[in-house]
C-alpha cells in the first residue's frame, strides 16, 4: 500500500461526502419545487433568485437551532441514532462506481472508493444498517409516536429486504458476479443489452422495494405526518433531525445509482456520453421519488405487509425460478 | 501495518461492545452494543480478504438483531433499566472467565501444534463468492441441504402456529363486527378467570 493510494482514497472519500451532503441540501429544494409545481404553487420564492438560497437559510437554521434532548430519553442511544442513519448512507457509497474511470494529467482515476468483488451485497447490507437510525431513535425517544414508528420501521425493512434480495438474485444469476463494475460491463453493448429488457419483473420489484428501503411516499409509514406526527423524528430538533434528513436524501441518490447501474446499463462503455447518461438516469429516478410523493397517497401498514408477502415475494421467487430454468436450457 | 492496526482496533471495539452487551442493565444498550459488535466482526472477514462472508455477516446479523429489537419492544419498556436478580455474582464471574479461557484454548490448540491443513486451497481466477459456492455445493452439500430443509420446516411450523386467525382482519371489519368478535372471544375466556 503506497502513499499515493491512501491520499487518493482520502480525496475520493472527501469529494463524495461533500458532493452528496450538498446534493442532499439541493434535494430538499428540488423536492419542494417539484411538489409545488405539481400542486400549482410556486414553492420557495423569497430567499434569493427563485428561492435558491432557501437551502442556505435552512442550513443556518438547522445548525444554530438548540439541540434539545428531552428528559426521559435514553441519552447515548438518542444522540447516536441520527449519526447512524447519515453515516451508513455514506458508507454504502464506498462500493458504488459513480462515474467511468477517466484520466487527469496522465493519472487514471477510478471514481469508486473500494472496488470489492461483492459490491452490491455490501451496498445493500450497509444500507440495511441505516434503518437502525429510525429504529433506535424511535425506541430511545420515550414517545409513543416514535415507538410506533420504530416498530413499523423494523417490520417494513425486514420484509422489504426479502424483496430486494430475491429480485436482485435473477439479474445476478445472469451476470455471474456481485461487483457493480462487472454488472455495468455486462451491459456495455448499448441500450439493447440493458438488463431491464431481460429482467423487467426484477426491475419493477427492486424499484418498488427501493421506495420501502428509503421510506419514500407510498411507503412513508415510518414518519407519516397525519397519524404519527414525525414518527422517530418527533423528539429531535436542530442538526440531529437534519442528519436524519441528509441520510434519507443521500440514500435516495445512492439507490438511484444502484438501480441505474444494475438495470439500466450504468455508465455504459465508459465514454463521456455514457457518464452523462448515468447522471440523467439517476436524475430521473430521483425525480420519480418526488413525483410519486405528489401523486400518490400513503398505503396502510397492513396493506404494505400484504403487498410484500402475498404479492411481491411470490412474484420474485417465480422470477428467480423462471430465470434459472431459462438459463439451464 | 494497516492490517495490524485495523485488527487490534476492531478486536478492541468488538470486545468492548460485547462487554457492554453482557454488563449493562439497560435493554436498549445491550441490543445496540450487540448489533455494533456483530458489525465490527465483519471487519475481520474483510481484513482476511473474505469479502463475501463479511457482507453476509453484516446482512444476516442486522436482520437477526432487528428481530431482537422487535422482541425488546414487546417485552420491555426499553427506556427503563431492567432489574436483574443476582444471587451469586462470583460464581457467574468465575464460570465466565473459565468459558472464555476454554474457547481460547480450543482455537489456539491446532495453531500451536501446527495441525491445520487447508483442504480447499485458494484458487486463482476464482472470486470470493464463487469459492464459497464451490465449497458449499461439494464438501458441505449435505449439511447445507439439511439446514435448508430445517429452515423450511421451521417456516411452515411458524405459519401454521401463527396463521390460525389470518383470515380475519380487524382493519377490514366494521365497528359492530369487531365488538361482536370481541364479546365472543370474552365468553370463550370466561372459564379461565379472565
Amino acid at each position: 500500500m503506497d502513499i499515493a493510494f491512501i491520499i487518493e482514497t482520502i480525496v475520493k472519500i472527501v469529494v463524495i461526502l461533500l458532493i452528496f451532503s450538498a446534493l442532499a441540501g439541493f434535494g430538499t429544494y428540488f423536492e419542494r419545487k417539484v411538489l409545488a409545481f405539481m400542486q400549482r404553487r410556486l414553492g420557495p420564492m423569497h430567499v434569493g433568485p427563485y428561492g435558491l438560497l432557501q437551502i442556505a437559510a435552512d442550513g443556518i437554521k438547522l445548525f444554530t437551532k438548540e439541540d434539545i434532548i428531552p428528559q426521559n430519553v435514553v441519552k447515548p442511544i438518542f444522540k447516536i441514532a441520527p449519526v447512524i442513519t447519515a453515516a451508513t448512507a455514506f458508507m454504502a457509497a464506498a462500493a458504488i462506481p459513480f462515474w467511468p474511470q477517466f484520466t487527469v494529467m496522465g493519472y487514471t482515476v477510478h471514481p469508486i472508493v473500494a472496488d470489492i468483488n461483492v459490491g452490491i451485497l455490501y451496498v445493500l447490507g450497509v444500507m440495511a444498517i441505516g434503518l437502525y437510525g429510525p429504529l433506535l431513535g424511535g425506541m430511545a425517544s420515550a414517545n409513543k409516536w416514535s415507538l410506533i414508528s420504530a416498530a413499523r420501521s423494523a417490520a417494513i425493512f425486514i420484509s422489504y429486504e426479502v424483496i430486494t434480495g430475491l429480485s436482485l438474485l435473477a439479474p445476478l444469476m445472469m451476470v455471474g458476479s456481485l461487483s457493480l463494475i462487472d454488472i455495468n460491463n455486462y451491459q456495455t453493448g448499448g441500450i439493447g443489452h440493458w438488463i431491464v429488457w431481460s429482467q423487467p419483473v426484477a426491475f419493477i420489484l427492486f424499484w418498488i422495494a427501493a421506495f420501502a428501503e428509503t421510506g419514500r411516499t407510498p411507503f412513508h409509514l415510518v414518519a407519516n405526518d397525519h397519524e404519527i406526527i414525525d414518527g422517530f423524528g418527533t423528539e429531535y430538533s436542530g442538526m440531529r433531525w437534519g442528519l436524519f434528513f441528509i441520510g434519507e436524501y443521500a440514500n435516495m441518490f445512492f439507490i438511484s445509482f444502484v438501480i441505474s447501474i444494475i438495470f439500466l446499463g450504468g455508465f455504459g462503455d465508459g465514454t463521456i456520453a455514457g457518464a452523462i447518461q448515468l447522471i440523467l438516469k439517476v436524475a430521473f429516478f430521483f425525480f420519480f421519488f418526488l413525483w410519486t410523493r405528489a401523486a400518490w397517497p400513503d398505503v396502510r401498514p397492513d396493506q404494505l405487509m400484504w403487498l410484500c408477502w402475498k404479492v411481491l415475494m411470490p412474484i420474485a421467487v417465480l422470477n428467480v425460478v423462471v430465470t434459472g430454468i431459462v438459463m439451464m436450457f | 501495518m494497516f492490517e495490524a492496526i485495523a485488527f487490534y482496533l476492531f478486536a478492541a471495539l468488538t470486545i468492548v461492545m460485547f462487554t457492554i452487551t453482557v454488563m449493562t442493565s439497560q435493554a436498549l444498550y445491550a441490543i445496540t452494543a450487540m448489533a455494533a459488535g456483530m458489525i465490527f466482526i465483519s471487519a475481520f472477514f474483510f481484513i482476511l480478504g473474505a469479502d463475501f462472508l463479511g457482507a453476509i455477516q453484516i446482512i444476516v446479523y442486522t436482520g437477526a438483531v432487528m428481530a431482537l429489537y422487535a422482541f425488546g419492544m414487546m417485552f420491555f419498556d426499553t427506556t427503563r433499566n431492567v432489574i436483574e436478580k443476582r444471587t451469586n455474582p462470583k460464581i457467574v464471574f468465575v464460570l465466565g472467565i473459565l468459558a472464555a479461557v476454554m474457547v481460547v484454548a480450543i482455537f489456539v490448540a491446532p495453531i500451536v501444534s501446527n495441525n491445520i491443513h487447508a483442504l480447499y486451497p485458494v484458487e486463482a481466477n476464482v472470486g470470493n463468492s464463487q469459492a464459497v459456492g464451490m465449497v458449499l455445493f461439494s464438501k458441505y452439500l449435505v449439511p447445507f441441504e439439511v439446514a435448508a430443509v430445517m429452515l423450511l420446516v421451521a417456516m411452515i411450523a411458524g405459519i401454521v402456529l401463527a396463521g390460525k386467525k389470518m383470515d380475519k382482519s380487524l382493519t377490514l371489519m366494521a365497528d359492530d363486527q369487531i365488538a361482536l368478535n370481541h364479546t365472543s372471544q370474552e365468553s370463550n375466556h370466561k372459564g379461565g378467570g379472565h
